[in-house]
């Protein structure tokens, strides 16, 4: 599963940042059929959280009334230098994760 | 003599016809034009636009060698400057003399230069390989050609163009030069510009080429669906680029 994660590189001490992901995923609702009539089974992220520095500063869980493709922004607080890193999973098991670095000065 | 004038003037009258245009340069809209300012929104946002996760894909494939002789697109096109590349096509390919897509030309790409299998049309490696090609060309005016060996491809094109079908018993000119602009129940009908494919579209929640646009209309009016790739598809796509002569390039667009 591929993501995309845009945070900024660097940032003040106490900075307000915009966090921002979007993840390629189906998101199958389970209420379509397929082309012989079979209901496609339900198969979305239905976890996704954020960890600062180990620290989890978002979650979400999310369910068959988001799209796909989903796309998710929130704001947090720049507080020390380290990884932002997402982690995710959806109705099948598999597990996605990415990671970003910030700097943080002051 | 008088056959010969005759001649003259219904060549000359052939020519006037294909320089006329239902909609004039100065006229021509962006599909994106069409819809709302969110989704206008979306596209422009390099990050958040969703078909940029097939832009970015193309990219990875793009030095992905593949096939016997293991050889990427970048082994080739080293500098990887593809910038009005996609803005060209569709167009002759000059060593079969055949008209070819974007999807085409890299698929022949695939199976003469690298000996690797043609990707399947609609598959996404292969959109995400025509996405990261026109993406190079965001923003440069449509310019293909409809001289030469491209001439009678663009006339069976205009003729499907113009063509009634279906159990509605439409041509796209009907919809797409006559009443452009005005609304068709929800939505705002379009003048049918191919200059944002392949682009994401909210009800397929996906990237889709400008066949499967082609085909959605179809469908919409009820008509047959040709499949993906055949001659008729490629003609009209020449006809649409030179009827969209002009208009930048947005791809990956994001429609409705």
């Amino acid at each position: 599963m591929a993501a995309r994660i845009q945070i900024p590189r660097e940032a003040k001490r106490g900075e307000v940042i915009e966090v921002r992901i979007l993840i390629q995923h189906p998101m199958e609702t389970g209420y379509r059929h397929d082309d012989v009539g079979h209901l496609i089974k339900r198969n979305v992220i239905n976890v996704l959280s954020c960890r600062y520095n180990g620290v989890e500063v978002f979650r979400a869980d999310l369910s068959s009334g988001i799209s796909a493709n989903p796309y998710v922004q929130f704001h947090t607080v720049a507080e020390a230098s380290g990884d932002l890193e997402f982690s995710w999973i959806d109705d099948e098991g598999e597990r996605g994760s990415e990671r970003q670095s910030i700097v943080v000065k002051g | 003599m008088r056959r010969l004038a005759l001649a003259a003037v219904a060549l000359a009258a052939g020519v006037a016809f294909a320089q006329e245009r239902a909609i004039a340069p100065g006229e021509l809209k962006s599909g994106s034009a069409f819809r709302g300012s969110g989704l206008r929104a979306l596209q422009n946002d390099d990050f958040a636009n969703p078909g940029m996760l097939w832009v970015e894909r193309g990219e990875k494939l793009w030095r992905e060698p593949a096939g016997k002789k293991s050889l990427a697109c970048a082994s080739c096109h080293k500098d990887a400057n593809m910038r009005g590349v996609a803005a060209s096509y569709p167009k002759i390919e000059k060593a079969g003399g055949k008209l070819v897509n974007l999807e085409g030309r890299i698929n022949l790409c695939r199976a003469g230069r690298m000996g690797a299998e043609p990707l399947r049309y609609e598959s996404d490696e292969l959109l995400a390989l025509t996405a990261y090609v026109a993406r190079q060309s965001l923003g440069a005016p449509i310019a293909t050609r409809i001289d030469g060996a491209a001439r009678a491809h663009f006339e069976v094109g205009r003729a499907s163009y113009h063509l009634r079908r279906g159990q509605m018993n439409l041509s796209c000119a009907h919809c797409h030069d006559a009443q452009w602009g005005k609304r068709l129940l929800s939505e705002t009908i379009s003048q049918g510009h191919p200059n944002a494919y392949p682009a994401y579209r909210m009800e397929w929640q996906t990237m889709g080429s400008l066949e499967r646009r082609l085909r959605a209309c179809l469908s919409g009016i009820r008509a047959e669906m040709l499949p993906y790739g055949s001659q008729e598809y490629l003609d009209l796509e020449l006809y649409l680029a030179w009827r969209a002569q002009g208009l930048p390039i947005e791809t990956p667009g994001v429609r409705r």
